[in-house]
């Protein structure tokens, strides 16, 4: 029997995909409880398994069999249907990242629209799962969450912007590619494009942090006010695929401000470059991103707002008309 | 806020806040009616965890209700058993040896900075931070291992006695005392640089949650809720009671009104009990800890009467009727978060939610103690 070998890659792609987004789900809560841990001065999980790395799988085990309570009243589709809208894009976006030269799923030329396309399906998710729930304090979450996302997206895609103008593809591969052979062809150093990069860089790490709604942006989430936000109502897995799909978005996100701002699987020194300088990059954001959530109390939403219209989006603006300027004029 | 614009037609929804919120700290429910994300109405509802304590003091004799003080407020449970006391020794007539005195003093204002220091943790939990809560927590357990030692609870201390204290304290507590005193002046500066200086924190406690000092007074709210608002009243100041008078203290006082004084008074008192305690231990005097000849049963002479201490959370008043038989005619408490939490729907109007909740953790609520 003769099979398409374009199929088996398709597959073999597919499951590392979705096991690398789950893996990653799963070992970034372990990572972030003993980053926490560390922060406070405790010692954080360390029970199961050697330095409590068993947990996240004990965890894990413990969701599934939970009762997946469906609270009267809720509408039980968008309930349902909530969650998975926020983990499958999550998952979806892995498809375009590139590890290395190699290393990657599909190769799109449009892979930066696709991921800022299934970015802004997640919003929908949390959007859906909150109204379906039929919670007071869900739909103020929501409310929270899509107002932050539109706020926040502008900012990031003018950014964007200015980088595929420098780039001139929205391929990720090439979009890395042309930053190859140490930090200073980096685009975060690329001084010579537009004297803002390194503020570039900021204001995407930003607006990542607020997209994913990390703190001190957690608004929708935020405990201490809304209970659970949009999650108040879920129990068991329903709680569990929202928390691996919201960690899975950050994975897309520090991935993605690697791959623009950080020479993507590049080397600083120019040596072996490799899927490893990707990882090790990659996880260094994630660990900053924690590193955050647990040194700084929340914002408030107007707060919020105020950073975006009144300081990110104007300095992007002047970014992206610098950038163009220089374009023209070098 | 102006930057939102004014709607016409209002389309209000009712809230639950509780009994089982995060922000609430216990079983206080609060029915807002919202306007979209702003407060347009605030009512706290009472009454989910009354235990009808006055009634049972009526009940039961003098010294039997003692332990139901450390009940109401179990953060700053000895100044409460301290108000009890106090009332009782006065109604009976009994002389307190000095160096009780100076006992209840240290442990009082030890307790003190250990509600203090769980408030910070807590009320900056509800800002949103997490790491403070463990880093005070830390601070905190010395305190309650010091007062286990002499008290043997860690939580809900019955010390004090009519006519002193029912323990003296160990070789162990003056040097333990004095190590903590240090170890916490020595870390004061890094709660200051982590938090207070924090831009976030600034941006969300600064010219928010305003409570003017007229809103005080309408409502009766005592402690660091009207030090915050420019007050000067401290009970240990003003109706000076115990050995307060022999110590050298400043009471903080700020007159911005905003979250942010209170905070910085309370911040400021864990200072200034430190300084109680350090001169309170360079004086403490020998001799006995419990008054000769207290009667083993009580029974005050006929009469009314008052005594007002200064808790954490502001004047707490215990007013005993007693008709001559060994049990109180009538006991009244006077708890300061009652009145503290009573203005909580006159000051959040108008103002969102998180703010509102910036407000009511700044009020520093201890639930148990509001039902009584």
């Amino acid at each position: 029997m003769h099979v398409d070998p374009e199929i088996i890659r398709l597959l073999a792609f597919l499951i590392g995909v979705i096991a690398f987004a789950a893996l990653n789900a799963a070992y970034l809560v372990w990572l972030e409880r003993k980053e926490a841990a560390h922060i406070q001065r405790r010692i954080g999980p360390k029970e199961v398994g050697p330095f409590g790395l068993l947990q996240p799988l004990v965890d894990g085990i413990k969701l599934m069999t939970k009762q997946l309570i469906v609270p009267a009243g809720v509408d039980p589709v968008l309930f349902k249907i909530a969650p998975i809208l926020v983990m499958v894009p999550a998952i979806m976006s892995f498809v375009t990242i590139p590890f290395s030269d190699t290393l990657v799923a599909r190769n799109l030329d449009i892979g930066l629209l696709a991921i800022f396309a299934f970015a802004s399906v997640n919003v929908l998710g949390l959007l859906l799962g909150a109204w379906g729930s039929r919670n007071k304090y869900a739909v103020i979450s929501a409310a929270r969450v899509v107002s932050q996302n539109v706020a926040y997206e502008i900012p990031m895609l003018i950014t964007v912007v200015t980088l595929v103008m420098i780039s001139g593809t929205m391929n990720l591969s090439k979009i890395v590619g042309l930053q190859m052979g140490g930090f200073w062809n980096w685009n975060i150093l690329n001084l010579s494009a537009s004297p803002l990069m390194p503020i570039a860089f900021l204001i995407f790490f930003v607006c990542m942090l607020a997209e994913t709604n990390r703190a001190p942006f957690d608004m929708a989430e935020a405990e201490s006010e809304l209970v659970a936000g949009t999650f108040t109502e879920y129990s068991g897995m329903g709680f569990g695929v929202f928390f691996m799909g919201e960690y899975a978005n950050i994975v897309i996100g520090a991935s993605v401000a690697t791959i623009l701002f950080l020479g993507g699987w590049d080397c600083p020194f120019g040596l072996f470059p490799g899927v490893h300088w990707f990882l090790l990059k990659m996880y260094f954001l994630i660990f900053t991103v924690i590193w955050i959530r647990w040194t700084y109390p929340r914002t408030t939403f107007y707060g919020l707002l105020n950073l975006s219209w009144k300081i990110l989006i104007p300095i992007s603006f002047v970014n992206l008309i610098l950038t163009s300027a220089m374009l023209k004029v070098f | 806020m102006s930057a939102f614009a004014e709607s016409e037609a209002k389309e209000t929804f009712v809230l639950n806040l509780g009994p089982q919120h995060p922000a609430t700290h216990g079983v206080l429910r609060v029915k807002l009616t919202m306007d979209g994300e702003y407060i347009a109405e605030a009512e706290p509802v009472l009454g989910y965890i009354h235990r009808m304590h006055e009634k049972m003091g009526e009940n039961r004799t003098w010294a039997q209700f003692l332990p139901n003080t450390g009940r109401m407020d179990y953060l700053h449970a000895l100044a409460y058993n301290h108000g009890y006391v106090s009332v009782v020794e006065r109604a009976a007539g009994i002389e307190v040896p000095e160096r009780a005195e100076y006992l209840r003093v240290i442990t009082a204002e030890l307790n003190r900075v250990s509600s203090h220091l769980l408030w910070f943790g807590a009320f900056i939990l509800d800002l949103g931070g997490f790491s403070p809560l463990l880093y005070a927590f830390d601070d905190r357990e010395h305190i309650l291992d010091l007062l286990e030692s002499v008290t043997g609870s860690r939580l809900t201390y019955c010390y004090f006695r009519f006519g002193g204290v029912y323990n003296d304290i160990d070789d162990n507590f003056v040097p333990g005392t004095r190590a903590f005193i240090k170890r916490l002046r020595e870390r004061m500066p890094m709660y200051h640089n982590l938090v207070t200086k924090n831009i976030i924190l600034m941006k969300r406690l600064q010219e928010v949650g305003p409570i003017s000092a007229e809103m005080c007074r309408k409502y009766g709210a005592t402690g660091p809720v009207c030090r915050g608002s420019g007050i000067n009243f401290d009970v240990r100041k003003h109706e000076p009671y115990s050995v307060y008078p022999e110590f050298d203290f400043d009471v903080p006082v700020y007159d911005q009104c905003d979250s942010m004084a209170r905070y910085m008074v309370r911040m400021d008192e864990i200072e200034q009990s430190l300084r109680i305690i350090e001169q309170a231990l360079d004086k403490l005097p020998e001799g006995p800890v419990m008054a000769e000849k207290v009667p083993k049963i009580l029974k005050p002479a006929k009469g009314d009467y008052y005594h007002a201490v200064e808790t954490a959370r502001g004047s707490f008043g215990v007013r005993v009727v007693s008709d001559g038989t060994n049990t109180p005619y009538r006991l009244k408490l006077r708890s300061p978060t009652f009145s503290n939490l009573s203005l909580f729907g006159e000051a959040s109007q108008g103002m969102l939610l998180p703010d509102a909740l910036a407000l009511m953790g700044s009020l520093d609520l201890v639930i148990p103690e509001i039902d009584r």
